[in-house]
């Protein structure tokens, strides 16, 4: 099994911090994991990505030039990754911000309303954990008992009160990511 | 501390980590991109509270080398971080400390240069590690971390190698390998040496107190007499053939059968390492040889791989060609010998390395 996937969006919306649980719960699972971000000029304000892989064998090369799966939250990012996914691979976005929606046809496309629904539920801060659910519904390449180790080995101890919160965004995730073809 | 705790962190940070857990006195830094989070990391874990190391943020590289100066002149086990620029300002200092044969730790998290350039991952300071930098006939011990694991576990084992020769030794990693996460499994905290301990391993050289010897140690790269730095540049010459016959280190991966052979360190010895595995689907007798000390560098091995009949060689590296140069050396013209490589910050990936295999070498 190797899991080659790329979160892309705005600094602040929680990409790092998605890839890093992702991570830290494959870590959990004693998979391989490697977690390579985007740094610089992107972090100071502008698109940040993330490149996780998840293998049951050693990873060579953390840098990757096609995924199997991306994870889409701006429109920057759909027009600079929507190409690199595998053929047969997985395209989630986020409908929120996204003007133009990804036209290819050899893929599978999902999108999650998380931004929306976050911030009904009053949640917007579990707005990126929600998503993390919905891409674990459709490629559960971790398992859920080791999603919720890695949330909590991710996060700082002052924020294991939201422990509860996030669980919940994770299941929730999993429950409004819809399948468009 | 729970040891066989498998963690996940970024390579920067387990430097932080295995400063304090291998008995570091004192890190002396001044903060740069891609290597910040090595101080931050330190300043958060605060180890002046429980092993007593010092952990300071001076006002420039050039005053941080200099304190390491002083740091290991007492025969403490000090070290600096910083990326490309902030080492080309250290380069004096990494001279004087040669000189000096004081023994340090220099870590170098090497962004796209030449100038302030990027602050991107780049490997374009082979030559100013391997080669000098600063003036005048020395070297440094040059370990190449290729992963998080390696980047925890080799600062532990410069120091090691510092002490044991007497001389800096530097860490040169690069961007990627500092911000990518990986597992990481830590050692044992180990104490750090009482002043007792320090006066019996250094005395003999470091000036930490005078006791009951006759002389005093005094730390100096000046000698103004040219027999005494005639005799000073033939001692370090002897530690340097020393370290070259006793301190190579490298990784082989399926090199026993391999047509061709890419030759790589730190982050594109990873991406080579996938060129491998593809060749190798492909039906190619593709192997890497990945230097891990630089300096010295395994000249033996790639040499007795000409001398099988190896068809070829490409250094696969993140500048414009400057370990190929080894390479070559290494070869003694034996084989063709190419360079593959990206500069500017740019990372190049698997796929391309082998495309710069088949239209370079295999005919």
């Amino acid at each position: 099994m190797k899991e080659t996937i790329i979160i892309a969006g705005f600094g602040g919306q929680g990409v790092l911090s998605m890839g890093k649980i992702l991570a830290y719960s494959g870590v959990m699972q004693d998979f391989e994991v490697t977690w390579m971000p985007s740094y610089g000029p992107e972090m100071r304000g502008g698109t940040a990505n993330v490149t996780v892989i998840i293998s049951d064998k050693r990873i060579s090369s953390p840098i990757a030039d096609s995924y199997d799966t991306a994870i889409i939250l701006n429109q920057q990012s759909m027009d600079k990754f929507q190409s690199k996914v595998k053929p047969g691979g997985v395209l989630i976005y986020d409908t929120n911000g996204i003007t133009t929606p990804p036209t290819r046809t050899d893929i599978e496309i999902y999108t999650i309303d998380a931004a929306t629904e976050s911030a009904r539920m009053g949640q917007a801060k579990m707005f990126n954990t929600m998503i993390l659910g919905g891409y674990l519904k459709i490629k559960p390449v971790v398992e859920m008992e080791y999603v919720m180790q890695g949330l909590k080995k991710s996060l700082p101890e002052r924020a294991w009160k939201f422990l509860p919160q996030n669980e919940a965004a994770i299941n929730h995730g999993a429950q409004i990511i819809k399948k468009v073809r | 501390m729970a040891e066989k705790e498998v963690r996940l962190m970024k390579g920067n940070e387990v430097i932080a980590h295995a400063a304090v857990h291998c008995g570091c006195d004192g890190y002396f830094g001044y903060p740069i991109t891609p290597q910040s989070e090595v101080m931050e990391t330190l300043m958060e874990l605060k180890p002046w509270e429980t092993t007593g190391m010092v952990v300071l943020q001076a006002e420039s590289e050039v005053s941080s080398i200099n304190m390491v100066y002083g740091g290991a002149a007492t025969g403490k086990k000090v070290m600096t971080s910083s990326s490309s620029p902030g080492v080309s300002l250290m380069s004096e200092g990494l001279s004087y400390l040669a000189a000096g044969q004081l023994p340090c730790l220099v870590v170098n998290c090497q962004r796209g240069g030449p100038g302030l350039g990027t602050i991107q991952p780049s490997q374009g300071d082979y030559f100013q590690a391997c080669k000098g930098g600063g003036h005048g006939d020395y070297h440094l011990i040059v370990l190449a971390p290729a992963s998080v694991q390696e980047m925890y576990d080799f600062v532990g084992l410069g120091f090691d190698l510092a002490f044991k020769y007497r001389t800096p030794a530097m860490l040169l990693a690069d961007g990627a390998i500092g911000q990518m996460m990986e597992k990481v499994v830590f050692s044992e905290q180990k104490p750090r040496r009482t002043d007792e301990q320090v006066v019996e391993e250094c005395g003999s050289w470091a000036s930490c107190g005078k006791g009951k010897r006759k002389h005093k140690n005094v730390a100096t790269s000046l000698f103004l007499q040219p027999d005494e730095l005639e005799a000073l540049n033939q001692k370090l010459q002897a530690t340097y053939r020393e370290i070259e016959a006793h301190e190579v280190r490298y990784e082989e991966y399926m090199c026993d059968d391999a047509d061709y052979i890419l030759v790589a360190f730190g982050s594109s010895a990873r991406i080579s390492l996938a060129a491998v595995d593809m060749a190798r689907e492909q039906g190619i007798k593709l192997g890497l040889l990945r230097p891990i000390t630089l300096y010295p560098f395994p000249y033996a091995p790639l040499k007795a791989m000409a001398e099988r009949g190896v068809k070829g060689f490409i250094s696969v590296e993140l500048n414009a060609g400057q370990m190929v140069e080894d390479v070559r050396l290494a070869v003694e013209g034996k084989a063709p010998v190419k360079h593959f490589g990206a500069m500017g910050g740019m990372i190049f990936n698997p796929e391309s390395v082998l495309e710069a295999l088949k239209s370079n070498l295999i005919k």
